[in-house]
Protein backbone atom coordinates (compact mmCIF):
# COMPACT_ATOMS: atom_id res chain seq x y z
CA UNK A 1 0.00 0.00 0.00
CA UNK A 2 1.48 3.84 -1.04
CA UNK A 3 2.02 5.59 1.97
CA UNK A 4 1.90 9.56 1.52
CA UNK A 5 4.29 11.84 3.72
CA UNK A 6 5.77 15.37 3.06
CA UNK A 7 9.31 15.77 4.54
CA UNK A 8 10.92 19.65 4.24
CA UNK A 9 14.01 19.17 3.31
CA UNK A 10 16.15 22.38 4.58
CA UNK A 11 16.06 25.10 5.01
CA UNK A 12 18.86 23.93 7.13
CA UNK A 13 20.67 20.72 5.30
CA UNK A 14 24.36 19.90 5.34
CA UNK A 15 24.26 19.83 1.37
CA UNK A 16 22.73 23.44 1.38
CA UNK A 17 25.13 26.09 1.20
CA UNK A 18 22.37 28.81 2.04
CA UNK A 19 18.95 28.28 3.11
CA UNK A 20 15.99 27.49 0.90
CA UNK A 21 12.95 24.66 1.89
CA UNK A 22 11.56 21.82 -0.59
CA UNK A 23 8.63 20.84 0.13
CA UNK A 24 8.74 17.06 -0.59
CA UNK A 25 5.51 15.44 -1.21
CA UNK A 26 6.57 11.08 -0.83
CA UNK A 27 4.70 8.68 -2.22
CA UNK A 28 6.96 5.66 -0.17
CA UNK A 29 10.83 6.33 -1.05
CA UNK A 30 9.70 8.62 -4.26
CA UNK A 31 8.97 12.30 -4.34
CA UNK A 32 5.88 12.90 -6.31
CA UNK A 33 5.39 16.57 -6.04
CA UNK A 34 7.96 19.14 -5.13
CA UNK A 35 7.76 23.10 -4.03
CA UNK A 36 10.05 25.44 -2.67
CA UNK A 37 9.64 28.00 -0.21
CA UNK A 38 12.28 31.09 0.26
CA UNK A 39 12.38 34.10 1.89
CA UNK A 40 14.88 33.27 4.81
CA UNK A 41 17.14 35.67 3.47
CA UNK A 42 15.47 38.39 1.35
CA UNK A 43 17.35 41.79 1.76
CA UNK A 44 15.19 44.41 -0.19
CA UNK A 45 18.04 45.40 -2.23
CA UNK A 46 15.79 46.67 -5.15
CA UNK A 47 13.97 48.58 -3.11
CA UNK A 48 17.48 49.83 -1.64
CA UNK A 49 18.99 50.73 -5.04
CA UNK A 50 16.00 53.21 -5.57
CA UNK A 51 17.14 54.85 -2.07
CA UNK A 52 21.29 55.29 -3.45
CA UNK A 53 21.97 57.33 -6.71
CA UNK A 54 23.25 54.93 -9.59
CA UNK A 55 27.04 55.46 -9.00
CA UNK A 56 26.52 53.65 -5.65
CA UNK A 57 24.35 51.05 -7.37
CA UNK A 58 27.40 49.83 -8.88
CA UNK A 59 28.68 48.91 -5.02
CA UNK A 60 25.12 47.29 -4.46
CA UNK A 61 24.90 45.17 -7.19
CA UNK A 62 28.07 43.41 -6.48
CA UNK A 63 27.28 42.40 -3.07
CA UNK A 64 23.78 40.98 -4.64
CA UNK A 65 25.95 37.73 -4.77
CA UNK A 66 29.35 36.67 -3.08
CA UNK A 67 30.21 34.36 -5.74
CA UNK A 68 29.87 35.91 -9.21
CA UNK A 69 29.88 39.26 -7.45
CA UNK A 70 31.91 40.80 -10.37
CA UNK A 71 29.52 39.83 -12.88
CA UNK A 72 27.13 41.25 -11.36
CA UNK A 73 28.32 45.02 -11.00
CA UNK A 74 29.80 44.05 -15.07
CA UNK A 75 26.05 43.93 -15.63
CA UNK A 76 24.27 46.54 -13.94
CA UNK A 77 27.43 48.65 -15.63
CA UNK A 78 26.86 47.82 -18.86
CA UNK A 79 23.12 48.35 -18.65
CA UNK A 80 24.03 51.81 -17.25
CA UNK A 81 26.03 52.61 -20.03
CA UNK A 82 23.78 51.52 -22.62
CA UNK A 83 21.17 53.80 -21.08
CA UNK A 84 23.87 57.12 -21.32
CA UNK A 85 25.35 56.11 -24.35
CA UNK A 86 28.78 55.36 -22.73
CA UNK A 87 31.54 54.37 -24.93
CA UNK A 88 34.30 51.67 -22.96
CA UNK A 89 37.74 51.33 -23.84
CA UNK A 90 38.52 48.10 -25.56
CA UNK A 91 41.31 47.61 -22.64
CA UNK A 92 38.48 47.99 -20.06
CA UNK A 93 36.72 45.07 -21.86
CA UNK A 94 39.59 42.63 -21.51
CA UNK A 95 40.41 43.38 -18.23
CA UNK A 96 36.29 42.14 -17.75
CA UNK A 97 36.85 39.16 -19.57
CA UNK A 98 39.60 38.12 -17.23
CA UNK A 99 37.70 38.84 -13.90
CA UNK A 100 34.74 37.28 -15.19
CA UNK A 101 36.17 34.34 -15.93
CA UNK A 102 38.32 34.00 -13.28
CA UNK A 103 35.10 34.75 -11.19
CA UNK A 104 33.80 31.47 -13.60
CA UNK A 105 36.37 29.39 -12.58
CA UNK A 106 36.05 29.47 -9.46
CA UNK A 107 32.45 29.50 -8.90
CA UNK A 108 32.62 26.31 -11.12
CA UNK A 109 35.47 24.52 -8.86
CA UNK A 110 33.22 25.42 -5.59
CA UNK A 111 30.24 24.17 -6.49
CA UNK A 112 32.09 21.13 -8.01
CA UNK A 113 33.53 20.89 -4.52
CA UNK A 114 30.29 20.88 -3.05
CA UNK A 115 29.08 18.33 -5.01
CA UNK A 116 31.73 16.55 -4.25
CA UNK A 117 30.96 16.65 -0.45
CA UNK A 118 27.35 16.32 -1.13
CA UNK A 119 28.11 12.36 -1.79
CA UNK A 120 31.07 11.79 0.10
CA UNK A 121 33.77 12.52 -1.49
CA UNK A 122 35.45 14.82 1.07
CA UNK A 123 39.32 14.19 -0.53
CA UNK A 124 37.59 15.41 -3.41
CA UNK A 125 35.97 18.61 -2.10
CA UNK A 126 39.37 19.76 -0.28
CA UNK A 127 41.70 19.66 -3.51
CA UNK A 128 39.04 21.45 -5.74
CA UNK A 129 38.67 24.15 -3.13
CA UNK A 130 42.88 23.98 -3.09
CA UNK A 131 42.97 24.41 -6.36
CA UNK A 132 40.31 27.41 -6.33
CA UNK A 133 42.45 29.45 -3.79
CA UNK A 134 44.86 29.69 -6.61
CA UNK A 135 42.14 31.56 -8.62
CA UNK A 136 41.24 33.68 -5.35
CA UNK A 137 45.13 34.65 -5.26
CA UNK A 138 44.49 35.68 -8.69
CA UNK A 139 41.66 38.21 -7.85
CA UNK A 140 43.80 39.29 -4.91
CA UNK A 141 46.86 39.84 -6.83
CA UNK A 142 45.28 41.88 -9.41
CA UNK A 143 42.44 43.72 -7.64
CA UNK A 144 43.66 43.75 -3.39
CA UNK A 145 40.05 41.36 -2.66
CA UNK A 146 39.66 37.67 -2.85
CA UNK A 147 35.55 37.81 -3.23
CA UNK A 148 34.30 41.40 -3.80
CA UNK A 149 36.47 42.83 -6.28
CA UNK A 150 35.38 46.35 -6.26
CA UNK A 151 37.20 47.34 -9.86
CA UNK A 152 33.98 47.60 -12.32
CA UNK A 153 33.17 50.99 -12.79
CA UNK A 154 30.81 52.79 -15.10
CA UNK A 155 32.75 53.57 -17.77
CA UNK A 156 35.09 50.74 -17.48
CA UNK A 157 37.39 49.56 -15.08
CA UNK A 158 39.66 51.02 -11.63
CA UNK A 159 42.43 48.92 -11.65
CA UNK A 160 44.78 47.95 -14.69
CA UNK A 161 46.78 44.62 -15.21
CA UNK A 162 50.35 45.23 -15.45
CA UNK A 163 52.62 42.83 -17.70
CA UNK A 164 54.23 41.48 -14.42
CA UNK A 165 50.86 40.77 -13.39
CA UNK A 166 49.44 39.10 -16.43
CA UNK A 167 52.52 37.05 -15.98
CA UNK A 168 51.73 35.99 -12.75
CA UNK A 169 48.24 35.01 -13.76
CA UNK A 170 49.36 33.35 -16.54
CA UNK A 171 51.53 30.88 -14.37
CA UNK A 172 48.87 30.38 -11.74
CA UNK A 173 46.58 29.10 -14.69
CA UNK A 174 48.87 26.98 -15.73
CA UNK A 175 49.32 25.22 -12.35
CA UNK A 176 45.44 25.28 -12.09
CA UNK A 177 45.43 23.43 -15.36
CA UNK A 178 48.09 21.21 -14.41
CA UNK A 179 46.02 19.94 -11.36
CA UNK A 180 42.49 19.58 -13.15
CA UNK A 181 43.05 16.72 -15.35
CA UNK A 182 43.15 14.48 -11.95
CA UNK A 183 40.52 16.03 -10.33
CA UNK A 184 38.08 15.88 -13.25
CA UNK A 185 38.70 12.38 -13.71
CA UNK A 186 38.19 11.74 -10.43
CA UNK A 187 34.48 13.50 -11.21
CA UNK A 188 33.69 12.02 -14.43
CA UNK A 189 35.39 8.60 -14.30
CA UNK A 190 35.15 7.17 -10.82
CA UNK A 191 32.68 4.23 -10.57
CA UNK A 192 30.94 5.34 -7.98
CA UNK A 193 30.62 8.81 -8.67
CA UNK A 194 29.03 7.82 -12.03
CA UNK A 195 26.63 5.60 -10.52
CA UNK A 196 25.45 8.56 -8.04
CA UNK A 197 25.49 11.57 -11.08
CA UNK A 198 24.52 9.28 -14.29
CA UNK A 199 20.53 8.73 -15.19
CA UNK A 200 19.83 11.17 -11.98
CA UNK A 201 17.62 14.16 -12.38
CA UNK A 202 17.07 13.91 -15.52
CA UNK A 203 15.59 16.94 -17.43
CA UNK A 204 14.71 16.34 -21.48
CA UNK A 205 15.24 19.72 -23.92
CA UNK A 206 12.09 20.16 -24.40
CA UNK A 207 11.09 20.76 -21.15
CA UNK A 208 14.37 22.40 -20.30
CA UNK A 209 13.55 25.28 -22.50
CA UNK A 210 9.34 25.47 -21.49
CA UNK A 211 10.43 25.35 -18.34
CA UNK A 212 13.13 28.23 -18.98
CA UNK A 213 16.14 26.69 -17.38
CA UNK A 214 19.29 28.79 -18.57
CA UNK A 215 23.35 28.41 -17.96
CA UNK A 216 24.66 25.00 -17.21
CA UNK A 217 21.08 23.11 -16.43
CA UNK A 218 19.85 24.13 -20.19
CA UNK A 219 23.37 23.65 -22.15
CA UNK A 220 23.42 19.91 -20.30
CA UNK A 221 20.05 19.02 -21.82
CA UNK A 222 21.24 20.12 -25.33
CA UNK A 223 20.07 23.45 -25.75
CA UNK A 224 22.61 25.89 -27.42
CA UNK A 225 22.23 29.26 -25.35
CA UNK A 226 25.16 30.75 -23.33
CA UNK A 227 25.02 34.69 -23.86
CA UNK A 228 28.69 34.98 -24.43
CA UNK A 229 28.28 34.07 -28.26
CA UNK A 230 25.95 37.40 -28.26
CA UNK A 231 29.82 38.90 -28.09
CA UNK A 232 29.40 41.52 -25.62
CA UNK A 233 32.21 42.72 -23.26
CA UNK A 234 35.58 41.23 -25.53
CA UNK A 235 33.99 37.65 -25.83
CA UNK A 236 33.38 38.89 -29.46
CA UNK A 237 37.22 38.47 -30.39
CA UNK A 238 37.90 35.81 -28.21
CA UNK A 239 36.55 32.56 -30.32
CA UNK A 240 34.27 31.50 -27.50
CA UNK A 241 32.87 28.02 -27.98
CA UNK A 242 29.98 26.80 -26.40
CA UNK A 243 29.75 23.57 -24.22
CA UNK A 244 26.76 21.24 -24.65
CA UNK A 245 26.41 17.89 -23.79
CA UNK A 246 22.59 16.28 -24.05
CA UNK A 247 21.93 13.60 -21.71
CA UNK A 248 20.39 16.25 -19.37
CA UNK A 249 21.23 14.47 -15.97
CA UNK A 250 23.20 15.79 -13.14
CA UNK A 251 26.44 13.31 -15.03
CA UNK A 252 25.73 15.87 -18.34
CA UNK A 253 25.43 19.18 -16.00
CA UNK A 254 28.63 18.42 -14.53
CA UNK A 255 30.30 17.19 -17.46
CA UNK A 256 29.53 21.18 -18.84
CA UNK A 257 31.01 22.68 -15.53
CA UNK A 258 34.02 20.54 -15.59
CA UNK A 259 34.86 21.85 -19.66
CA UNK A 260 33.60 24.89 -19.06
CA UNK A 261 36.44 25.42 -16.41
CA UNK A 262 38.93 24.61 -19.57
CA UNK A 263 37.55 27.12 -21.70
CA UNK A 264 37.39 29.92 -18.87
CA UNK A 265 40.89 29.07 -18.78
CA UNK A 266 41.76 29.51 -22.52
CA UNK A 267 39.71 32.53 -22.83
CA UNK A 268 41.88 34.30 -19.75
CA UNK A 269 44.61 33.45 -21.55
CA UNK A 270 43.57 34.77 -24.77
CA UNK A 271 42.36 38.24 -23.10
CA UNK A 272 45.40 38.58 -21.77
CA UNK A 273 47.24 38.21 -24.81
CA UNK A 274 45.20 39.98 -27.13
CA UNK A 275 44.42 43.04 -25.12
CA UNK A 276 44.85 46.18 -26.37
CA UNK A 277 47.01 49.11 -24.75
CA UNK A 278 44.92 52.08 -23.99
CA UNK A 279 43.11 53.88 -21.52
CA UNK A 280 40.89 51.56 -18.97
CA UNK A 281 37.98 53.99 -18.30
CA UNK A 282 35.96 57.11 -20.09
CA UNK A 283 35.00 60.05 -17.26
CA UNK A 284 30.97 59.30 -16.84
CA UNK A 285 28.99 62.61 -16.64
CA UNK A 286 25.35 63.32 -16.29
CA UNK A 287 22.19 61.11 -14.51
CA UNK A 288 20.18 58.04 -16.71
CA UNK A 289 17.76 59.35 -18.83
CA UNK A 290 14.09 58.66 -18.24
CA UNK A 291 14.67 54.99 -20.26
CA UNK A 292 14.76 51.92 -19.57
CA UNK A 293 16.75 49.04 -20.50
CA UNK A 294 17.17 45.14 -19.84
CA UNK A 295 21.20 44.26 -19.37
CA UNK A 296 21.93 40.37 -20.10
CA UNK A 297 25.19 38.51 -19.06
CA UNK A 298 26.42 34.90 -18.85
CA UNK A 299 27.12 34.39 -15.24
CA UNK A 300 28.68 30.71 -14.18
CA UNK A 301 24.81 29.68 -13.02
CA UNK A 302 23.35 31.04 -16.58
CA UNK A 303 21.89 34.39 -17.83
CA UNK A 304 21.51 37.17 -15.63
CA UNK A 305 18.99 39.86 -16.01
CA UNK A 306 19.34 43.57 -15.08
CA UNK A 307 15.84 45.33 -15.46
CA UNK A 308 17.08 49.42 -15.51
CA UNK A 309 14.54 52.20 -15.30
CA UNK A 310 15.77 55.90 -15.17
CA UNK A 311 14.04 58.95 -14.13
CA UNK A 312 16.79 61.66 -15.19
CA UNK A 313 17.68 61.85 -11.50
CA UNK A 314 20.39 60.09 -9.95
CA UNK A 315 18.27 57.94 -8.52
CA UNK A 316 16.96 54.99 -10.59
CA UNK A 317 13.27 54.21 -10.90
CA UNK A 318 13.54 51.16 -10.59
CA UNK A 319 16.08 48.56 -10.81
CA UNK A 320 15.00 44.59 -11.06
CA UNK A 321 17.43 41.84 -10.84
CA UNK A 322 16.30 38.51 -12.03
CA UNK A 323 19.47 35.70 -11.15
CA UNK A 324 20.06 32.34 -13.08
CA UNK A 325 18.67 30.32 -10.16
CA UNK A 326 15.29 31.79 -10.34
CA UNK A 327 15.06 30.79 -13.85
CA UNK A 328 16.16 27.46 -12.76
CA UNK A 329 14.27 26.70 -9.65
CA UNK A 330 11.25 25.26 -11.72
CA UNK A 331 13.35 23.21 -13.52
CA UNK A 332 14.31 21.85 -10.21
CA UNK A 333 10.87 21.17 -9.31
CA UNK A 334 9.96 19.07 -12.60
CA UNK A 335 13.97 17.28 -11.64
CA UNK A 336 12.77 16.53 -8.12
CA UNK A 337 9.41 14.35 -9.07
CA UNK A 338 9.82 11.31 -9.88
CA UNK A 339 12.62 11.16 -7.76
CA UNK A 340 13.79 8.61 -4.67
CA UNK A 341 14.82 10.88 -1.67
CA UNK A 342 18.48 9.78 -1.78
CA UNK A 343 19.03 11.44 -4.77
CA UNK A 344 17.70 15.26 -3.67
CA UNK A 345 20.73 16.23 -2.52
CA UNK A 346 22.76 15.79 -5.68
CA UNK A 347 19.98 16.72 -7.98
CA UNK A 348 19.36 20.11 -5.66
CA UNK A 349 23.32 20.79 -5.79
CA UNK A 350 23.43 20.05 -9.51
CA UNK A 351 21.39 23.29 -10.45
CA UNK A 352 24.30 25.16 -8.51
CA UNK A 353 21.83 27.15 -6.49
CA UNK A 354 22.46 30.91 -5.60
CA UNK A 355 20.13 31.74 -3.01
CA UNK A 356 20.96 35.15 -1.44
CA UNK A 357 21.25 36.33 -5.41
CA UNK A 358 17.98 34.45 -5.96
CA UNK A 359 16.14 36.71 -3.37
CA UNK A 360 18.34 39.58 -3.37
CA UNK B 1 15.56 51.70 -24.91
CA UNK B 2 14.02 48.60 -24.87
CA UNK B 3 13.18 47.14 -28.55
CA UNK B 4 10.04 45.08 -29.64
CA UNK B 5 7.86 46.03 -27.28
CA UNK B 6 4.12 45.31 -27.51
CA UNK B 7 1.03 47.30 -25.92
CA UNK B 8 -1.25 45.10 -24.93
CA UNK B 9 -4.49 45.07 -22.75
CA UNK B 10 -5.54 42.90 -19.90
CA UNK B 11 -7.60 40.58 -22.34
CA UNK B 12 -5.15 39.72 -24.96
CA UNK B 13 -2.77 38.59 -22.31
CA UNK B 14 -3.45 35.06 -22.67
CA UNK B 15 -3.91 34.70 -26.16
CA UNK B 16 -0.16 36.61 -26.64
CA UNK B 17 1.48 35.16 -24.68
CA UNK B 18 0.47 31.76 -25.96
CA UNK B 19 1.04 33.15 -29.88
CA UNK B 20 4.58 33.51 -28.48
CA UNK B 21 5.01 30.11 -26.97
CA UNK B 22 3.87 28.69 -30.45
CA UNK B 23 6.43 30.94 -32.08
CA UNK B 24 9.24 28.86 -29.96
CA UNK B 25 9.61 31.63 -27.54
CA UNK B 26 11.42 31.44 -23.78
CA UNK B 27 9.89 32.85 -21.10
CA UNK B 28 12.69 34.85 -19.26
CA UNK B 29 10.91 36.87 -16.43
CA UNK B 30 8.44 39.36 -15.58
CA UNK B 31 8.71 43.44 -14.32
CA UNK B 32 6.61 45.34 -12.74
CA UNK B 33 6.71 49.25 -11.89
CA UNK B 34 4.33 50.75 -9.54
CA UNK B 35 3.58 54.09 -11.58
CA UNK B 36 0.97 55.65 -8.80
CA UNK B 37 -2.10 54.54 -10.54
CA UNK B 38 -1.20 51.47 -12.26
CA UNK B 39 1.55 49.03 -12.16
CA UNK B 40 3.45 48.97 -15.27
CA UNK B 41 4.20 45.12 -16.02
CA UNK B 42 6.47 43.86 -18.88
CA UNK B 43 6.95 40.54 -19.98
CA UNK B 44 9.96 39.28 -21.31
CA UNK B 45 10.82 36.62 -23.70
CA UNK B 46 13.78 35.35 -25.72
CA UNK B 47 14.10 33.35 -28.92
CA UNK B 48 17.82 33.08 -30.11
CA UNK B 49 19.08 36.39 -28.10
CA UNK B 50 16.23 38.49 -29.20
CA UNK B 51 14.26 40.02 -26.45
CA UNK B 52 10.38 40.36 -27.18
CA UNK B 53 8.76 42.36 -24.70
CA UNK B 54 4.86 42.24 -23.58
CA UNK B 55 3.64 45.65 -21.87
CA UNK B 56 0.41 45.71 -19.99
CA UNK B 57 -0.96 48.56 -17.64
CA UNK B 58 -2.89 47.41 -14.73
CA UNK B 59 -4.95 49.73 -12.70
CA UNK B 60 -4.42 49.27 -8.61
CA UNK B 61 -6.99 46.75 -7.62
CA UNK B 62 -7.68 45.21 -10.95
CA UNK B 63 -6.56 41.31 -11.29
CA UNK B 64 -3.90 40.76 -13.68
CA UNK B 65 -4.57 37.19 -15.49
CA UNK B 66 -1.75 34.87 -14.90
CA UNK B 67 -0.31 32.77 -17.43
CA UNK B 68 1.57 29.90 -15.67
CA UNK B 69 -0.74 27.64 -17.08
CA UNK B 70 0.94 28.52 -20.39
CA UNK B 71 4.62 28.86 -18.74
CA UNK B 72 4.37 27.43 -15.56
CA UNK B 73 8.07 29.02 -15.07
CA UNK B 74 5.91 32.54 -14.58
CA UNK B 75 4.65 31.12 -11.68
CA UNK B 76 7.42 32.04 -9.27
CA UNK B 77 7.81 35.86 -10.31
CA UNK B 78 4.09 35.91 -10.51
CA UNK B 79 4.28 35.14 -6.68
CA UNK B 80 6.69 37.38 -6.27
CA UNK B 81 4.99 40.54 -8.13
CA UNK B 82 2.07 39.85 -5.96
CA UNK B 83 4.00 39.75 -2.20
CA UNK B 84 6.59 42.61 -3.39
CA UNK B 85 3.77 45.12 -5.15
CA UNK B 86 1.01 43.99 -4.25
CA UNK B 87 -0.52 43.08 -7.81
CA UNK B 88 -3.22 40.63 -7.83
CA UNK B 89 -2.88 37.88 -10.01
CA UNK B 90 -5.53 35.39 -10.56
CA UNK B 91 -5.50 31.76 -11.67
CA UNK B 92 -1.88 31.42 -11.04
CA UNK B 93 -1.22 27.21 -10.78
CA UNK B 94 0.32 27.54 -7.28
CA UNK B 95 -0.71 30.00 -5.10
CA UNK B 96 1.46 31.02 -2.01
CA UNK B 97 -1.12 33.54 -0.51
CA UNK B 98 1.61 36.32 -0.28
CA UNK B 99 3.71 34.41 1.40
CA UNK B 100 6.20 33.57 -1.21
CA UNK B 101 9.10 35.70 -0.81
CA UNK B 102 8.16 37.59 2.77
CA UNK B 103 7.06 35.89 6.17
CA UNK B 104 3.71 36.64 8.32
CA UNK B 105 3.71 40.00 9.95
CA UNK B 106 6.21 41.21 7.08
CA UNK B 107 5.16 44.73 5.66
CA UNK B 108 2.56 44.15 2.59
CA UNK B 109 4.00 44.75 -0.87
CA UNK B 110 7.28 46.79 0.25
CA UNK B 111 8.29 47.63 -3.03
CA UNK B 112 5.90 50.23 -4.02
CA UNK B 113 6.42 53.58 -3.58
CA UNK B 114 4.25 54.62 -1.40
CA UNK B 115 6.62 52.48 1.07
CA UNK B 116 9.10 54.99 1.98
CA UNK B 117 12.55 52.49 2.21
CA UNK B 118 11.99 50.43 4.81
CA UNK B 119 15.35 48.71 6.62
CA UNK B 120 17.75 51.70 5.78
CA UNK B 121 16.44 54.71 7.75
CA UNK B 122 19.22 56.52 9.96
CA UNK B 123 19.20 54.85 13.57
CA UNK B 124 18.50 58.05 15.94
CA UNK B 125 21.40 58.18 18.54
CA UNK B 126 20.86 57.42 22.11
CA UNK B 127 20.93 59.97 24.84
CA UNK B 128 24.08 58.95 25.89
CA UNK B 129 25.84 58.23 22.60
CA UNK B 130 24.85 61.78 21.41
CA UNK B 131 26.32 63.38 24.87
CA UNK B 132 29.00 61.21 23.99
CA UNK B 133 29.53 58.92 26.76
CA UNK B 134 29.22 55.63 25.22
CA UNK B 135 32.29 54.29 24.05
CA UNK B 136 32.43 52.42 20.44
Amino acid sequence: MNRRSTIPFGPQHPVLPEPIQLHLVMENEKIIQALPAVGYIHRGLEKIAEKKDYIQDVYLAERICGICSFMHSQNYCQGIEELMKVTVPDRAKYLRVIWAETHRIHSHLLILGLLADAFGFENLFMRLWKVREQILDIMEKTTGNRVILGVCAIGGVKRDITPELADYVLRQLESVEKQLPELCDSLLKDYSVRQRLIGVGVLPKDKAHELGAVGPVARASGLRMDLRERGYAAYGDLDFKMVTEEAGDCYARTTVRVKELYTSLELVRKAIQRMPQGPIAVPVKGTPPADEVLARIEQPRGELNFYIRGNGTRNLERFRVRTPTFANLPALLHQLTGCELADVPVIAICIDPCISCTER
Amino acid sequence: MLDNVSVITLDQIAAEVWLLKQDGYRFVTMTCCDEGEVHDVLYHFDKNYALKHLRVKVRKGESLPSISGIYFAALLVENEMKDLLGVSVSGMVIDFQGHFMLAEGAPKAPLNKSIPGIGIQVQEKTPAAAEGTVKS
